[in-house]
């Protein structure tokens, strides 16, 4: 009975759906079931036994690519997993009761179908009595016995014995049809258990899935950005996308096997100690037996998809660095070279998902051939008790698919591990994420700002994003309403930090930032950063159309609304020659856009949003320059009247600042405007000269343009 | 496609697929006798109460069960990899495929695009093909095979299997028929959820700075509910597919037994005939339910063998020529001609009658704003892609009649998006030129100005380097392309916008040390800033894909309005002029 195939079945169920789970989960209960129907060999084991193969065949071959690292504290997170079910106690309970119940049913089934075959059995044994010569009329079973000892065929009598066979009377079909009946209610009443089981545990798993989702969303929102620094975005991706759908996977699979598997373990042993303790012991010796076997077995196929899984890994990211260098990998004639690399690592990847799946694919025939030695086993030894009459034929059947059954929800549950340790190891990151610590609540009674001009004053402010090395040591600084601030400096110095703090993105170790002589730590995050308008160096567009991400700006802006931001960014003139126009879609790599026109859509999404106070990190350095010229007389219009902080590093932008800011390690080492800051030839008229003039225009020039040059460039 | 990709790439298999086919044959065979073997140990065996009997034959039995055991892990091992084979072969082909594409080809399936389809696609194909040969090979074996023991035991009851068979696919085939798109809808859902906390991880501070959370919040509230949705949709035919089949053939075997009994009774059957009937009657219906899962199978595995074949049937739009040119020693000389550039089905041409020369020992600049088609023009000198209208020569060959290999050669390139590869920095500076020295290396970082932090990482040239570069700056990175480059003492020299990530007094020094070094090679260089490009021999201004300008800095300036502006918007007026 071709175990294997119903592994592939099994494997294939697992491999088609991308929570392939499900269906593995459904497939086991659909096992439990027919085991029932009273074949000796039953097919439903076979499954059951599959979903080994089945499964570890599924992890490396789907597209499951879950963590595969043992879970570090299984239990506690466990528990926590376990206890994200609480909400739905209700429904956990009915679950509970559905299963108990529909196990009780289906674990019964094949003793009373054993009954069938008793009664089909006694018929025919009775009939074949009833056709022996010299037989009285009326003969009792006794008397036959003692006939057929006196004619010394005592194998015949020990067997008739142990039966009900009444000489000449052939089979009873009212009690077959009674006993027929009453196994087609079971059946009928433990599908329907079954199938109210399966779907009130859907609405639990999806349920928790959904509120587990909800949650790391949640929390995203709360963390500090300082966790989102310290973390590798790739990782925390991984963790709230990759784990979170293992969890879900693992969940789905696990939740209903593991009930179902243990309360079959404890059923079937039940009904095998009642049928026949001895029989019981020689089954049970066959368990150690298996268990042992694909735990070998396993523990050889794990290795070698372990080693699938890295390959797998090195292929991707070498086809990824292929891909990613396209024409340079051309140009520069590696093509050769990286198509022989490939080619090992390919080959290298072959062999070990070869032998995963061919070691994998052992476990099953294994199983098969001790589940034939066990019922072999059980066959002669329940042969010999029928034939001694110390048991009925119909029992022995039972018994053989009890043993049967028995086994499977054991290496079931052993199959198991693997999944369950795996979507623990997942649920455990998913929780780390859920216990760190939040940022600060905002205070309560919130001061509203009044008024929108945007004097922002930082006071002895300290902060660093490590204790050990401090950053900005007692900055303070004044910028009146309407002023634009540049801050200039080295690479490291703080600038970006500074207008960071202002958006309270960061708290402060100490000293106070006040904007209109509130503290920002008295008012909401929502409502300062609501004041402010913010354009970054990298430019973050979501998926989704350019008029979308221009919206994004402010809640309720109209079509005009962003259609003036646009043309007066500049966002108009390039979105008219794009095919689809405002209604491009941005893809998820934007790569439809330069990285001058990203910038520009960000910029207009700020100038959307019409703040009080604008805070501009080097928010035009992708875009050439006379458009940025363009821009920034845009910008000039929009910083009117209101407070602007400008990080740059093009001359034109610094130029005609009210305040210029130089930043060293830290510290603001010099303040003042353009023509002072020059005059002063300290750091900034250094910065100057390294920065903004090529060394081939000597200090006599800068000199000169000093005392003469004006500027020409808007700005 | 699925069918053609198949009989494309297994057919060097044909031997191991026939074995497979043998050995699964014999397998199921051996599979199929033990219900009789079983049937005749209860009929003769433990009804007769014959102990010897039993023991014989459950030798047989297991005997029988080894015989099976070794043609299905035969069958297993010549599966598996034949299926781990097809992968391997069709990953390679891809792989080599997409290296034959020109930046347009690249650009239309996207990158990411090509890399799913070179790893993920793959292994849905190959897993269907390791379900098939342990699964779909079976199936009709075993169906048939059933069938035809089934009959054997018991011709009378036979007429059950022609009712419970299509019963089982009434039940079962409308449930998977409707799972199948839901399957897919899932996976649309997933990904949509994904891609919100993944835009929300990215985007933090620009959610934050703009107080989106609570939208953020209720965007991710609504994908994931619509995921929530259609998995309870899933779920909710799952949990009514399992009792149903089970009901099924639970049913079916309280029919055989009652229908069994009724032919006992009259002596047309045996007990252990019934017995066997029955498992013959599960395996015939084990063999229709694998058969339904496949079919959920093959339409997934199908949509990737599309994508495959959509990437294998693709042809570059840049054909390495018949029979190339072997290049006269050349000095480096390119030249377009009325170069014109159009994307397929564009209206406007991108790039429009380009006509310069560019001499070795000469910096040749590109100039113009964002969108004007420096980029391009650029891409069509190593063929990156082909001009649609007029020729690009190389020493007065045209590149399309150069082999490729030869063209590339004579050339470096440092592109736009700077991009290192996982390795060493000296892997990495070797790129081009794999024996150049460590001198010649360190010559090179001198001269990109990238000597001092190199020495400064630990390491130095072994330093690591992460994919894509990401572990150095972006000044860093441009740096040590630019040395990577340098290293291979080309003819020719692309950079593309090589020096945007430097400060300008870098800029300069990086330029001033240049010189000596490009003096025997033709330098093109696409940039923005004016102080880049201003000692440059010959600046070429292009506007709207068109040539505006083409002379010396000075000679623009005055000549050229476009320029002008351009420089006007840059710079003070003195370190302009």
């Amino acid at each position: 009975m071709s175990r294997h195939k119903d592994s592939a079945a099994r494997t294939a169920a697992n491999d088609v759906i991308p929570g392939g789970s499900t269906v593995a989960a459904a497939d086991d209960k659909s096992a439990d079931a027919t085991t029932a129907p009273g074949s000796p060999a039953s097919d439903a084991e076979l499954i059951r036994q599959q979903a080994r193969t089945g499964k570890r065949g599924h992890g490396p071959m789907g597209g499951n690519s879950g963590p595969t690292e043992k879970a570090m504290k299984f239990g506690p997170s466990a528990k926590r997993l376990i206890r994200r079910l609480a909400p739905q106690r209700g429904k956990v309970v009915a679950v509970f009761l559905l299963s108990i119940a529909s196990i009780a049913l289906s674990v019964v089934g094949p003793k009373i179908l054993g009954r069938a075959t008793n009664i089909i059995f006694n018929g025919f044994i009775g009939k074949q009595l009833g056709n022996i010569p010299n037989l009285p009329p009326n003969a009792t079973r006794d008397q036959v016995i003692a006939m057929l000892r006196a004619s010394g065929n005592n194998n015949k009598a020990d067997l008739l014995s142990g039966m009900n066979a009444i000489p000449g009377v052939g089979i009873d079909f009212h009690a077959l049809a009674m006993v027929l009946i009453l196994v087609v209610s079971i059946y009928v009443v433990s599908s329907m258990l079954l199938w109210a089981q399966g779907y009130i545990l859907n609405f639990i798993v999806q349920g928790a899935v959904l509120q587990l989702r909800a949650d790391v969303e949640t929390k995203l929102n709360r963390l500090p950005l300082k966790f989102f620094d310290k973390q590798p975005r790739g990782e925390v991706l991984s963790r709230v996308t990759n784990d979170i759908d293992n969890v879900s996977q693992s969940l789905q699979q696990t939740m209903s096997q593991l009930l179902n598997s243990l309360l079959t373990v404890i059923g079937v042993l039940a009904m095998m100690i009642i049928i026949s303790p001895l029989l019981a012991l020689i089954a049970l010796i066959t368990v150690p037996l298996s268990a042992v076997t694909a735990a070998q077995i396993a523990k050889r196929s794990q290795k070698k998809f372990i080693a699938q899984w890295r390959y797998t890994g090195e292929v991707n990211s070498q086809v990824e660095e292929a891909f990613s260098g396209h024409s340079l990998v051309n140009v520069f004639g590696h093509r050769a070279a990286i198509e022989r690399e490939f080619a090992a690592k390919n080959d290298e990847l072959y062999q070990a998902s070869f032998k995963a799946q061919f070691i994998s694919g052992i476990i099953m025939p294994a199983m098969m051939f001790i589940g034939n030695l066990n019922y072999v086993l059980i066959a002669v030894v329940g042969g010999l008790r029928v034939a001694t009459g110390s048991m009925s034929l119909g029992d022995v059947q039972a018994f053989i698919q009890y043993s049967r059954q028995f086994t499977q929800p054991l290496s079931q549950l052993a199959s198991m591990a693997n999944v369950l340790q795996s979507g623990v190891a997942s649920a455990e990151r998913v929780f780390e994420l859920l216990d760190e610590p939040e940022q600060s609540v905002d205070a309560d009674g919130a001061a509203q700002p009044t008024g929108t001009r945007g004097r922002v004053e930082f006071e002895h402010v300290a902060f660093s994003y490590d204790p050990q090395s401090p950053l900005i040591e007692d900055l303070s600084l004044i910028a009146e309403p309407g002023h634009t601030i540049a801050i200039v400096g080295p690479t490291g110095a703080g600038k970006t930090t500074l207008v960071n703090l202002i958006m309270r993105f960061y708290e402060i170790d100490s000293g106070r930032i006040t904007v209109d002589g509130i503290d920002i730590t008295a008012m909401t995050r929502d409502a300062l950063r609501s004041k402010v308008g913010m354009v970054l160096q990298d430019t973050w567009l979501f998926g989704g159309t350019i008029r979308d991400n221009i919206a994004y700006g402010r809640i309720g802006a109209s079509e005009d609304d962003v259609l003036a931001a646009a043309r007066a960014t500049y966002v108009d003139r390039f979105v008219r020659s794009l095919p689809a126009g405002y209604d491009t879609v941005i893809d998820e790599e934007a790569s439809n856009l330069s990285a001058g026109q990203k910038q520009l859509v960000t910029i207009a999404r700020a100038f959307l949003a019409d703040p009080a106070l604008l805070i501009l990190d080097e928010a035009t350095s992708s875009v050439d320059t006379r458009t940025e010229v363009l821009v920034q007389q845009a910008m000039a219009a929009l910083r009117g009247g209101r407070t602007s902080f400008v990080i740059a590093h093009r001359l034109s932008t610094i130029r005609d600042a009210d305040t210029i800011l130089v930043m060293e390690s830290g510290h603001i080492v010099e303040q003042g405007n353009h023509a002072e800051l020059l005059e002063r030839r300290g750091a900034y008229f250094d910065l100057y000269n390294s920065q903004f003039t090529a060394p081939i225009a000597d200090a006599e020039d800068v000199a000169d343009e000093l005392s003469g040059g004006e500027p020409v460039a808007a700005g | 496609m699925l069918i053609r990709l198949l009989r494309q790439y297994l057919r060097p298999y044909t031997g191991a697929i026939v074995a497979i086919v043998t050995l699964q044959l014999i397998g199921t065979m051996a599979s199929l006798y033990l219900p009789s073997l079983n049937a005749d140990i209860i009929d003769n065996g433990v009804a007769k109460g014959n102990t010897g009997y039993i023991v014989s034959l459950g030798a047989v039995m297991l005997g029988v069960t080894l015989v099976q055991i070794a043609c299905s892990v035969t069958a297993v091992f010549f599966a598996a990899r034949t299926a781990m084979r097809l992968g391997r072969d069709i990953r390679a082909d891809l792989f080599s495929r997409v290296g034959t594409f020109s930046d347009r080809e690249v650009q239309k399936f996207g990158t990411p695009s090509l890399i799913t389809r070179n790893t993920n696609d793959v292994t849905q194909v190959q897993t269907m093909v390791v379900m098939a040969g342990t699964m779909l090979v079976v199936a009709p074996i075993m169906c048939i095979g059933g069938i035809i023991m089934a009959m054997k035991q018991d011709l009378g009851l036979s007429w059950l299997i022609v009712v419970v068979v299509p019963l089982l696919v009434g039940a079962v085939g409308p449930i998977v028929l409707k799972m199948v798109p839901q399957f897919r809808l899932m996976q649309v859902k997933l990904d949509a959820v994904n891609r919100v906390l993944r835009e929300q991880i990215t985007g933090v501070r620009v959610v934050r700075a703009f107080v989106r959370e609570r939208h953020e919040t209720k965007r991710f509230a609504v994908a994931n509910d619509e995921l929530t949705d259609t998995a309870l949709r899933v779920g909710k035919l799952m949990a009514l597919m399992f009792p149903t089949v089970m009901l099924l053939m639970n049913v079916s075997s309280v029919a055989v037994m009652w229908f069994g009994g009724e032919r006992i009774a009259d002596g047309s059957m045996q007990v252990g005939s019934l017995t066997a009937f029955l498992t013959y009657l599960i395996q015939i219906l084990m063999a229709v339910m694998m058969a339904t899962f496949m079919l959920v199978m093959v339409p997934r595995a199908a949509v990737c063998a599309d994508r495959i074949s959509e990437v294998l049937d693709t042809r570059t739009s840049v054909t390495p020529p018949v029979s190339p040119i072997s290049p006269t020693s050349g000095t480096g000389i390119v030249a377009l001609h009325d170069v014109t550039f159009a994307y397929p089905g564009a209206d406007d041409p991108v790039l429009r009658g380009l006509t310069f020369t560019a001499r070795p020992g000469q910096t040749t600049a590109i100039i113009g704003s964002t969108g004007s088609g420096k980029t391009t023009m650029l891409s069509l000198i190593p063929r990156l892609m082909d001009a649609t209208g007029g020729a690009v020569t190389v020493d007065g060959a045209d590149v399309r009649s150069l082999a490729p290999e030869d063209l590339w050669s004579r050339m470096s390139l440092v592109p736009q998006r700077t991009y290192l590869f996982s390795g060493t920095v000296a892997s990495n500076l070797r790129y081009g030129r794999p024996d150049a020295t460590d001198e010649e290396l360190w010559f090179a970082l001198d001269i990109a100005q990238a000597s001092d932090f190199v020495r400064a990482m630990p390491g130095g040239l072994d330093a690591a380097i992460a994919q894509g570069g990401t572990n150095v700056s972006g000044g860093q990175r441009q740096r040590l392309a630019i040395a990577r480059a340098l290293v291979r003492k080309p003819e020719i020299y692309l950079f593309d916008e090589a020096f945007s990530a430097l400060d300008v007094a870098t800029d300069a020094r990086l330029r001033m040390a240049l010189r000596p070094h490009t003096r025997e090679s033709s330098v093109i260089i696409v940039a923005q800033r004016v102080s880049t490009i201003r000692d440059a021999d010959q600046i070429v201004v292009l506007e709207d894909g068109a040539i505006v300008g083409l002379g010396t800095h000075d000679e623009l300036v005055e000549s050229c309005e476009t320029y002008a502006e351009i420089v006007e918007s840059q710079l003070s007026v003195e370190a302009a002029a």
